[in-house]
């Protein structure tokens, strides 16, 4: 039955995994999208009671908006770094894997950042279950910077293995740069939401 | 250079010790197993409880020995309270709905058969991969937990309506840590069911063989990654739901919470929140969840029915085709659930339209069967019955959602027995008659020993008529007006329906003490089967063309290469009247 016998030796060798990371991200993205579409529709729902209020946004959500673009900014300089050199040249001193560590402190920064925020509304008298809005208040950033300690932790992985190995795939670079774009992408859209709908 | 090629090729070097081996192994064809070892303790705990309670709705006053020692409160003196019955009830369709049909065509078959049939080493992703089975298992024992804690499980039914799913102790027995368990429990599994998604997909996409097109994978491998896709997107949305009303729960919000909301004698300390809003966000998953739980049973079906009718479908591409409009359309139709929940009367006419255009791609796909047995060769194997079974149940269950789909019928049949016997044949039993095909047929490839045919023939027809026993009745109930999740028939007329439920329960029970049959075969063959050869039913597919059971890394290190797709039966080939996908013979008018 094995008709797999005369396999061509000249079949270029199969990177199953290195082609799948990246892959990988694209689908989680979707993933991701599809669960805050379902918080948004439960927002446009929950607002038409007559229990829905209006919090203002703390300032400190600019800044921390400003840090995470930032970062977006740098991890793409990063990425571009990496391109176009095998693999193993990205080396340990490289600029790239400066970049990426300032990204990760960015990232620290902007959860931080958040973390004032909230400090900001409870000193209101603003807490999870107050009133609806400051309930998704909570909820909204709250998902999205434990996504965002997500790719802190891809992050550090990234910086762990260049310091153990000297080289990374760049796939796994890839893969990382989108999700860090696609989380500072999700919070603009998530604090359009939170200035004109909360 | 090749061996060096072949082991960097591979996501994982062949286990080594027992705990990589047969625990946390990383071996797509493992994990699958595990999957499926996991669906069988879920279906059989599953099935005790189905008997309790129709054993109880039909001898309300006889006494269960032993059942005490579980449920204290539950079922004093070994009699289960009305309360107890919601338990039952509640755990029954939890463990069915979500850790049987789910987990066994889907992410056990799934994960053994989808990498082998594209021609793929391991999945994509083998850490998530195993990842998603032990987080899977997590959620398991969470859930079963709940029978074990002093509350007892849930009363709130496998749907978990708010707003008594959402405020605690107050709503009942079961509702305080019972139902906490519960929202954990189905987060978990949501968690384990997105990784798993995202695997099949990337590897679907990334990993096929060369020359595996997309057009020349098998329907199976096809059902599997559109449900994947389904999956993907559905466990998304429940994700966020279960938060939601674990926050409702535990943090004091009011997602789902009315105002001024009085149970049991309490003024709820909650205000503005809307019930519809978890109605909503639940079937938004849960209609496509039930195309999760059938459509790999739709391809494990025409997989195994090209293979027994010796001759292709009448068209694989528009099976296939049919079941990408039935993803797509799945998610457009989940307010029929909700036609008496008191959403707008016009919402109900549109959810109705898209819900009977449904109905068209499932009708194409059962046409192509039907059509296809005209004129073939059947080979008759317990698979092949199961297959044909599937279909008998599929369009017996789904010709009753013609009328559920109209509003004004529906607000008559909603909340009867009418839907749970539309329900249970067209999701629960076909889905479960598909594992059993499935089982039958890919159990030489996953053991390398033959199952026991007469056993299973037995096996099958006391199934066939016992499940069309058990589950035809309901609609007539329905008809009737018996209604649904009630612990006893007492009041008014249903007295007097008693007889039948006494002919159900009797059917159900027979029909359980069948399914032994199939365990011990099960057992026994894995241990005294006949000896499988690699191609034992002489199939097409790529997981024919590797030996039985395949070796850890499933074609040896070799790159197998795909000339053909997989309807390649009735032809004239070197092999017989097949030509396997691998085989690089010419076929005349292919
Ligand atoms: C022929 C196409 C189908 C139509 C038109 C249809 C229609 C409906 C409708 C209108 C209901 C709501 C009844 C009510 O609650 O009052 C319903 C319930 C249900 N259907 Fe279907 N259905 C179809 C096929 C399926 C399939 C293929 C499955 C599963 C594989 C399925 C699984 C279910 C389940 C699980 C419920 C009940 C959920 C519950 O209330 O607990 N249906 N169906
Ligand atoms: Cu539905």
């Amino acid at each position: 039955m094995s008709s797999t016998a005369n396999t061509p030796m000249s079949l270029p060798p199969r990177s199953d995994l290195a082609k799948g990371s990246e892959s990988g991200i694209w689908i989680a993205l979707f993933a991701i999208t599809m669960s805050f579409a379902a918080f948004t529709s439960a927002l446009f729902i929950r607002q038409a009671s007559t229990d829905w209020t209006h919090i203002a946004a703390p300032r400190i959500l600019f800044a921390s908006t400003a840090v995470l673009l930032l970062s977006s900014v740098l991890i793409e300089v990063s990425r571009r770094g990496f391109d176009g050199k095998p693999a193993s040249q990205i080396k340990e001193e490289s600029e790239g894997r400066m970049l990426l560590a300032a990204t990760l402190v960015l990232g620290l920064a902007f959860v931080g950042g958040q973390y004032l925020a909230w400090r900001e509304l409870a000193a209101q008298g603003l807490y999870l279950a107050t009133n609806p809005n400051s309930s998704f208040f909570y909820l909204l950033t709250g998902v999205h910077a434990l996504h965002v300690l997500g790719g802190i932790a891809a992050l550090a992985y990234l910086l762990a293995v260049l310091a153990a190995r000297g080289s990374v795939r760049r796939n796994l670079v890839n893969g990382v740069v989108v999700y860090w774009h696609f989380m500072a992408a999700l919070w603009l859209y998530l604090l359009v939401v939170i200035c004109v709908r909360l | 250079m090749e061996e060096a090629l072949k082991s960097q090729d591979h996501a994982h070097a062949p286990a080594e010790g027992f705990l990589r081996k047969y625990v946390f192994s990383l071996d797509h064809k493992v994990i699958g197993k595990q999957y499926y070892a996991l669906a069988l303790a879920a279906v059989f705990i599953g099935m005790v409880l189905s008997w309790l309670m129709r054993f109880h709705l039909v001898w309300p006053n006889a006494k269960i020995p032993g059942l005490e020692l579980i449920a204290k409160t539950g079922a004093p003196g070994g009699i289960i309270t009305p309360e107890y019955y919601l338990s039952l009830l509640t755990m029954h369709g939890t463990l069915m709905v979500f850790f049987v049909l789910t987990n066994a065509p889907f992410a056990g078959f799934g994960n053994y058969f989808l990498p082998i049939q594209i021609g793929a080493e391991d999945m994509a992703f083998p850490r998530f991969n195993m990842m998603s089975f032990w987080t899977t298992f997590v959620a398991f024992v969470v859930l079963v937990t709940a029978f074990f804690i002093p509350d007892g499980p849930p009363i709130s039914g496998w749907t978990a309506y708010a707003p008594l799913s959402a405020i605690g102790k107050d709503a009942g027995p079961g509702l305080g840590w019972g139902q906490n368990l519960w929202v954990i429990s189905i987060a978990i599994f949501c968690i384990g069911q997105l990784l798993g998604s995202l695997n099949f997909i990337a590897t679907t996409l990334d990993l096929r063989a060369k020359g595996m097109t997309l057009m020349r994978m098998p329907i199976s491998t096809w059902a599997w990654f559109i449900t994947s896709s389904i999956g993907l997107l559905a466990f998304a949305v429940l994700l966020p739901a279960c938060l939601l009303l674990l926050l409702d729960r535990m943090a004091g919000t009011s997602f789902f919470i009315p105002s001024g909301l009085v149970v049991s004698d309490r003024l709820q300390n909650h205000a503005g929140g809307s019930p519809l809003l978890w109605q909503h966000l639940f079937w938004f998953f849960g209609h496509p969840e039930v195309y999760i739980a059938i459509l790999p049973a739709v391809g494990i079906v025409s997989h195994v029915l090209t293979n027994s009718l010796r001759k292709p479908l009448l068209s694989a591409k528009v099976i296939i085709y049919s079941m990408m409009s039935i993803g797509f359309l799945s998610w457009m139709v989940w307010g029929h659930h909700m036609f008496v929940s008191g959403m707008n009367p016009f919402s109900s006419l549109l959810f109705s339209f898209p819900t009977l255009t449904i109905t068209i791609p499932a009708t194409i796909i059962t046409l192509i069967w039907l059509g296809s047995l005209y004129g073939a060769n059947i080979q008759i194997t317990t698979a092949s019955f199961f297959a044909l079974g599937f279909i008998s149940m599929f369009v017996s269950g789904g010709v009753s959602g013609f009328f559920l789909a109209q509003p004004s019928i529906d607000i008559y049949l909603h909340a009867t027995y009418f839907v749970v016997g539309h329900f249970h044949m067209v999701m629960g039993v076909a889905a479960i008659f598909a594992i059993f095909s499935g089982t039958y047929f890919w159990f030489p490839k996953m053991t390398g020993r033959m199952m026991n045919e007469t056993l299973g023939m037995l096996h099958f027809w006391i199934t066939f008529v016992g499940t069309y026993c058990i589950f035809m009745p309901f609609h007539y109930l329905g008809l009737v007006g018996n209604v649904r999740r009630y612990a006893s028939f007492v009041d008014d007329f249903m007295p007097a329906l008693m007889p039948v439920h006494k002919f159900i329960t009797i059917a159900a029970l027979t029909t359980g003490a069948a399914q032994f049959i199939f365990f011990f075969n099960l057992i026994h063959s894995r241990f005294r089967g006949k000896q499988a050869t690699a191609n034992p039913w002489r199939g097409t597919s790529l997981e024919w063309s590797i030996p039985s059971p395949p070796p850890w890394n499933n074609f040896g290190g070799d790159h197998p290469v795909v000339y053909h797709d997989a309807h390649q039966y009735g032809v004239k080939g070197s092999t017989g009247d097949f030509v396997m996908q691998t085989s690089p013979e010419q076929i005349l008018n292919e």
